[in-house]
């Protein structure tokens, strides 16, 4: 019988298989061992295979019926895309442009939602100062007793003072002092910023309390003269740490807004687009914690001298407000 | 091939449509917690490590790689990235996380996905086991809204289309199966056909779609569990093109590999003229053909 004359699917499958099979090799075995494990020639190969799978895949579509065949290639193509596709750039190239181009493009692009993060952040201070003023046993109602240790109205002020100074400390409960620091400021950044996803309002809410925090230490220090001293105890790791969690907040809360009024895009595109910043912001802004930690947990407890510590904030500041200013810039 | 329901198209960047089957929840279960577990696997084991190495204030050492190590391994997709969207709980469950827009996972969507389940997960577990190591004063209550959080956000990947949860919303990604790449044996090339001839108008009744289906049947094997299966469709295929059996005596295997042969040929010329017919006849002498039946018309 003639039968498989008049098949073009079984003449078109004869002819092609081999390419195909030479294809699930190399595949099977980048998904296996890794890319390394090819020859130059294999992966010169490769993308020539993939794509005349892909056009065996649309081929096979329009003349053959044959659904084994069918599903056989679109599993191929399909690996194999994840394979050409799923490939990232060398890590070196990846590190350097996102630091000199992407992270300060996407700080730039959040502006506005920083500025609401500041404010919300002043409001908290502002409030946290008024009422204290008022009445300081509404210390306890701001700070969380963890977050406290002891300071408070009621601590004296050589308890208070004593937090301040510089200690002598052995290395190690130095690292882990800014291994805790880092991982408990890092997950606040990453939580107020994932929390922008419920319309935004578990972030400002945190932006608040944050505020409120801040504002109550200061007051605190500051109604005994000990104002100064406090801000050169807060400030070196202070400026990092609370502009990194700005810029989580600020890109927790674009991400709220893209859900609640996504414009004229659809809902799920502007969820995607925030989400790309929220991701770029999440990498930098955990560089900042761990930079932030080693400052607060290492330089805060061994240097003292008031003059350090104010030219390392006001070094800080001066370095990153550069760096988001003018790097990455277009030309 | 499994429902229709769980299969999306993806377009490549090279323009071809692939076809890709959504993972399903609960081996996204399953390799969630995988990865939890080995990840608390890793920790004990560097903590243990550490430790080991003896020295003065190894302990702190220690709790502080430890520190790290969790929050690293948590909010980090660094295996995805590695293994090119997969985590060793999705590769043992077979699944991938994908863009939904066809082209690369990129760093930073992995990243947003991961940090989102700060949100899904961790933090209300965190408010839900110690709420008062979070803020002063946190009422009781607050434990019940964290955990009724968990569920709503636990909920949702069965309650849209594709599975997503929130982190894939916001990182435009897909969790789907990684397929298996299995060729069998071409039906149309196989030997053991009789010499039955068919005329032109028995193989212009059926479609692609019963031509599949009966190649599903046909490669469930010429066995004697498939022999009831193999015979009612013979008969009912029989019947239906009005078959007459002549002087050759064949069995339903025989009948059915031979007649699929046939059709398969009829139809892929057709298609072959830009004629495709996706589904049978519903009745020949219906005036103006349903519109089932696309294209092929005498």
């Amino acid at each position: 019988m003639s039968g498989e004359l008049r098949m073009p699917s079984v003449r078109f499958r004869k002819e092609r298989e081999a390419s195909w099979r030479e294809l699930e090799g190399l595949v099977d075995r980048v998904q296996r061992i890794g890319l390394r494990s090819l020859s130059a020639e294999e992966l010169g190969r490769l993308p020539v295979l993939y794509r005349a799978a892909l056009s065996s895949l649309s081929v096979a579509r329009a003349i053959a019926l044959d659904a084994a065949l069918l599903a056989y290639l679109n599993a191929l193509a399909a690996r194999a895309h994840v394979v050409l596709h799923g490939g990232r750039e060398p890590f070196s190239v990846a590190f350097r442009r996102f630091w000199a181009e992407t992270f300060p493009r996407a700080v730039r692009s959040l502006g506005r939602h920083t500025l609401v993060a500041v404010l919300l952040t002043v409001l908290g201070v502002g409030v946290a100062w008024r009422e204290l003023a008022r009445d300081p046993a509404r210390f306890s109602d701001y700070v969380p007793p963890a977050y406290a240790q002891g300071r408070g109205p009621e601590a004296t002020d050589d308890d208070l003072r004593q937090v301040l100074q510089a200690k002598e400390t052995p290395r190690s409960a130095l690292i882990q002092f800014s291994s805790i620091l880092f991982t408990h400021n890092a997950t606040i950044g990453l939580a107020s910023l994932g929390f922008g996803f419920a319309a935004g309002v578990p972030t400002a809410y945190l932006m608040l309390v944050n505020g409120l925090i801040l504002g109550a230490f200061s007051w605190l220090y500051g109604a005994r003269g000990m104002g100064w001293e406090f801000w050169a105890w807060t400030l070196p790791h202070g400026v990092t740490e609370i502009w990194a969690l700005l810029l989580c907040a600020a890109a927790g809360l674009r991400m709220g807004q893209a859900l609640v009024f996504p414009g004229r895009q659809s809902r799920l595109v502007s969820l995607q687009r925030a989400g790309d910043t929220a991701g770029v912001v999440a990498l930098g802004a955990v560089a900042m914690f761990l930079v932030a930690g080693l400052i607060e947990g290492i330089f805060r407890q061994t240097v003292g001298a008031p003059a350090v510590r104010w030219s390392v904030a006001g070094g800080t500041f001066l370095l990153w407000s550069t760096y988001f200013l003018f790097a990455g810039r277009r030309r | 091939m499994t429902s229709l329901s769980t299969v999306r198209g993806l377009q490549t960047p090279e323009g071809v449509p692939i076809q890709l089957e959504l993972a399903s929840v609960g081996d996204r279960l399953v390799a969630a917690m995988l990865d939890i577990f080995l990840m608390n696997m890793l920790g004990i084991f560097l903590f243990i490590l550490v430790i080991l190495t003896g020295g003065r204030g190894r302990l702190q050492l220690a709790s502080a790689v430890l520190l790290v190590v969790f929050f690293v391994v948590r909010d980090f997709p660094i295996f995805e990235l590695r293994w090119r969207g997969q985590t060793p709980g999705k590769r043992a469950t077979r699944i991938r996380v994908i863009s939904r827009t066809g082209g690369a996972l990129t760093a930073r969507s992995a990243v947003a996905r991961n940090v989102l389940r700060e949100l899904e997960l961790f933090q209300p577990l965190a408010i839900l086991t110690a709420p008062a190591a979070l803020a002063a004063g946190f009422p009781p209550w607050l434990g019940l809204v964290a955990g009724l959080w968990v569920v709503a956000f636990a909920a949702l990947p069965l309650v849209n289309r594709d599975h997503l949860r929130a982190g894939d919303l916001v990182a435009g990604t897909l969790v789907v199966r990684a397929p298996p790449m299995l060729l069998l044996d071409d039906l149309g090339a196989a030997p053991g056909r009789s010499a039955l001839q068919f005329r032109v108008d028995q193989l212009d009744i059926y479609g692609a779609y019963e031509l599949q289906t009966l190649e599903a049947v046909l490669r469930l094997g010429n066995t004697l569990d498939n022999g009831p299966a193999l015979t009612a469709v013979a008969e009912q295929i029989q019947k239906r093109i009005g078959w007459a059996p002549g002087t050759e005596r064949v069995g339903p295997y025989e009948f059915l590999s031979t007649f699929y042969a046939a059709q398969r040929a009829r139809l892929e010329q057709r298609l072959l003229l830009g004629e495709r017919r996706e589904r049978k006849r519903v009745a020949a002498a219906v005036p103006g053909d349903p519109p089932a039946s696309t294209g092929t018309r005498k």
